[in-house]
């Protein structure tokens, strides 16, 4: 056991800001000094960061393998029950090497993000209390987020789980004076319900099957140890379900938790919430939807892979669902014209990505992606809010062009993450991406989602490349008398930029694959796989030679290549083309525009359903006829009636009436005990 | 000596008197009266017990009979504000009769 207490103030930290910040809005009822609120904020998340800094400095001195791990534990949060039927949950956190690479992303990027809100936040004045709300939910979340990471028990890591969701709801409806942006909360509430039910009901599930097999157990290393107990464990199921009358508990639980991973990461069927969620400030799209909260399910994939690794139908669910997720979403992508909503579809493209890699066995390639994403994808987004702030929330593509003259060091910046995640050659993207499409191959009908991860990666290419000509490049579509408006943000702002933008360019060094370590003739290259090996359970990879991989990377510059060049071609040399061929496949056009109409397919079939139920008979009928009206007000009306119109007469103004009431009571008392 | 069956029995005929008398007589004097009864009947059930259980002789027992004197103390101060009572209504109603006063009802 090696204790520490730095992993709770890693954690609390946060949490102390966001209370104070608390404090001062709901109970003192008014809001602090701006500087003062900015220094604290921002110091507790960097303070975050030195200490998962010094954390990791410890980590790395206790010797590679399974014992290399820190722990703290605060208290004992939830025990009941004694041996063989105990079930506690610890308020506790453990630092393994996966958490190690977490925590210092999220705190990282989040110290970065908030640094940048500060300038971002300057200007908002919708709200007198606004300035101070916004990073007091800022800090709550990375105290939930830190939570989510660093927990050592699954009970716990719902709680963050949890945690980030409320956050998120919080921060998306920011401005909540617009009914829309509320709407959109919600919205991203609901759906992710849907996947935290399934979430809870595997937990619930994992538990019940390890205190049947005799350790009921629930953190991640405990579980892990006494896993071979229900490896062979099923359920009964009706008979007419496929694949009855029994399931095997641990495909049921890895899908139940990918179901949990679904709604929290945007993936199909539950990806509707993160393009709506864009109805919130910049620097949440870009800490909470893209960046961290997000990358959650990855995470608790990679968490849990020694379960996925022994459920290979649950695996190849995960793997088809990122392909397909990833394909779908960046389809969206190339027809939208809101410049956030494209990075939303792009996010939840690069999450598919990540799935991809998790379902085939690549989970530390899973994490290598999420580690390069956050960076370029946060330096998207935040550079995205630079050019928003710099047109005066103008967020719509076909007005802007040819502002590369007026904010050069945003384009720059910008430029920069879209060759990121286009992946060009010796940028992070093109690492992670390369790792990922090496692992699409491994897995059962991996040639297809190869061709998946190929097109994907094509598609990536064209709208992002899409996106910044329209934005920067090519004739100027403002107004011109909102064109000396136009500005260069202030360099609380463009810092944090510069700082992301070294980042995407060289965080693929962290996970330099073998291939081209080894023409750099540098031996184990890959030091993040290297760093993560010992938690990760290794999947066996059919072996490539460096041909092949030097041809799959090959291949798959060439195709982001192409699909950049025709971008470039198609809105910078021919600006009137994409008109016509919009004409041209009208309906096409269309169905992309309108994103597949999954959300009107969605409303018509679930929404609106549900909420005719609710309010026809659920309200209607239940609520207000049955537990309103009949058992409410009808138990007090039923007493008042019985009251007025028979008991009041026991109430006679004779004493003596009383008096023999008295004595018949103490007869019977007296009758009752000497019965 | 007489048997404790004897006092009992005659504490239990006294009180069963003053049930009667309180439930069934109009007259509130009356009805006070028969409280006094059912204390005092009570009071002769403590003095019975307290005879049969006395004791030793360097540690006897008293309790019935210090009983016996809180009851009578206690009779005493209700039977005071009793008759205040009875006397505050003859004043109002010109009247001792318990038919007389049922105002406070439905």
């Amino acid at each position: 056991m090696n204790e520490t207490h730095v992993l709770r103030w890693i954690v609390f930290l946060p949490l102390l800001a966001a209370i104070y910040h608390g404090l001062a809005i709901g109970l003192v009822r008014r809001s602090s000094d701006r500087r003062l609120v900015a220094v604290l904020s921002c110091g507790a998340v960097i303070g975050s960061f030195v200490l998962s800094c010094v954390a990791l400095g410890k980590l790395v001195q206790i010797p590679r393998g399974p014992t290399r791990i820190l722990f703290d534990d605060v208290y004992t949060w939830i025990g009941a029950g004694v041996s063989s039927t105990r079930f506690s949950a610890e308020f506790g956190f453990q630092l393994d090497p996966l958490s190690t690479v977490m925590i210092l992303i999220v705190t990282f990027v989040g110290a970065l993000i908030h640094i940048y809100s500060i300038g971002y936040m300057e200007d908002d004045h919708r709200d007198d209390k606004g300035f101070q709300r916004f990073f007091c939910y800022l800090n709550l979340f990375m105290f939930s987020m830190l939570v989510l990471v660093l927990a050592d028990n699954v009970v716990l890591m719902f709680l963050g789980w949890e945690g980030v969701g409320l956050c998120s709801y919080l921060l998306i409806g920011f401005w909540y004076t617009d009914r829309h942006n509320a709407y959109c909360g919600s919205k991203a509430f609901i759906v992710n319900r849907i996947g935290d039910f399934a979430f809870l009901i595997g937990i619930f599930l994992l538990f019940s099957a390890l205190a049947a097999a005799g350790s009921p157990v629930t953190t991640f290393r405990e579980i892990a140890a006494a896993f071979d107990g229900i490896r062979e464990a099923t359920i009964a199921v009706p008979a007419w379900l496929p694949f009855g009358p029994e399931w095997p508990v641990v495909e049921v639980v890895a899908i139940c938790f990918f179901i949990g991973a679904c709604g929290k990461s945007a993936q199909l069927p539950l990806y509707v919430w993160l393009p709506d969620a864009m109805a919130g400030p910049t620097p949440v799209s870009a800490l909470i939807h893209a960046a961290t909260m997000v990358t959650a399910g990855v995470y608790m994939v990679c968490r849990f892979s020694f379960l996925y690794a022994a459920a290979p139908g649950a695996s190849a669910l995960v793997a088809w669902t990122g392909g397909l997720t990833a394909l779908l979403a960046a389809t969206i992508a190339i027809a939208q014209t809101d410049i956030k909503k494209v990075l939303a579809y792009s996010t939840v493209s690069q999450l598919g990505y990540m799935f991809l890699a998790a379902g085939c066995g690549g989970y530390s390639a899973a994490i290598f992606h999420l580690g390069t994403h956050a960076f370029f994808k946060a330096l998207l987004f935040l550079g995205s809010g630079a050019v928003i702030l710099a047109m005066h929330h103008e967020q719509d593509i076909r007005r802007m062009g040819g502002l590369k003259r007026l904010i050069p060091r945003t384009q720059w910046v910008f430029l920069i993450g879209v060759l990121a995640i286009a992946g060009f050659p010796g940028f992070s993207g093109f690492f992670s991406k390369d790792e990922i499409l090496v692992w699409a191959t491994q897995a059962p009908g991996g040639l297809w989602l190869y061709r998946i991860a190929l097109g994907t990666a094509g598609l990536t290419a064209f709208y992002m490349v899409r996106l910044h000509c329209l934005t920067f490049l090519g004739e100027f579509r403002v107004a011109p008398n909102a064109r000396e408006q136009v500005h260069e943000v202030g360099s609380v702002m463009l810092w944090p930029l510069y700082v992301l933008a070294f980042f995407s360019i060289f965080s693929g060094l962290f996970g330099f694959p073998q291939l081209w370590g080894d023409m750099l003739s540098v031996e184990k290259s890959d030091s993040l796989g290297r760093f993560l090996g010992p938690v990760l359970t290794a999947v066996e990879k059919h072996h490539l030679d460096h041909a092949t991989e030097l041809g799959m990377a090959g291949t798959a510059v060439a195709v982001a290549a192409l699909g950049a060049t025709l971008a470039w071609w198609l809105y910078v040399r021919r600006p009137e083309l994409p008109e016509r061929i919009a004409a041209a496949l009208k309906g096409a056009h269309q169905l992309l525009v309108n994103k597949y109409y999954v959300d009107e397919i969605y409303d018509a079939l679930i929404v609106r359903p549900l909420v005719a139920v609710s309010d026809r008979v659920l309200f209607r009928v239940v609520d207000a006829g049955i537990v309103d009206g009949a058992m409410v007000n009808g138990t007090a009306r039923g007493v008042r009636a019985l009251a007025a119109h028979g008991l009041k007469y026991a109430q006679s103004g004779f004493a003596q009436t009383y008096v023999f009431f008295m004595i018949a009571g103490a007869a019977a008392v007296v009758a009752y005990l000497v019965r | 000596m007489i048997p404790l069956e004897h006092v009992i029995g005659l504490s239990a005929i006294l009180f069963v008197i003053g049930v009667a008398g309180v439930a069934l007589r109009r007259n509130l004097i009356v009805v006070l009266m028969s409280i006094e009864l059912m204390l005092n009947a009570v009071n002769l059930a403590f003095v019975g017990f307290n005879r049969l259980w006395p004791g030793t002789l360097d540690a006897p027992r008293l309790d019935g009979q210090v009983f016996v004197l809180m009851v009578i103390t206690v009779a005493a101060a209700e039977v005071a504000v009793g008759l205040g009572i009875v006397i505050s209504m003859f004043r109002n109603r010109d009247s001792v009769n318990l038919e007389d006063v049922s105002l406070l009802k439905w």
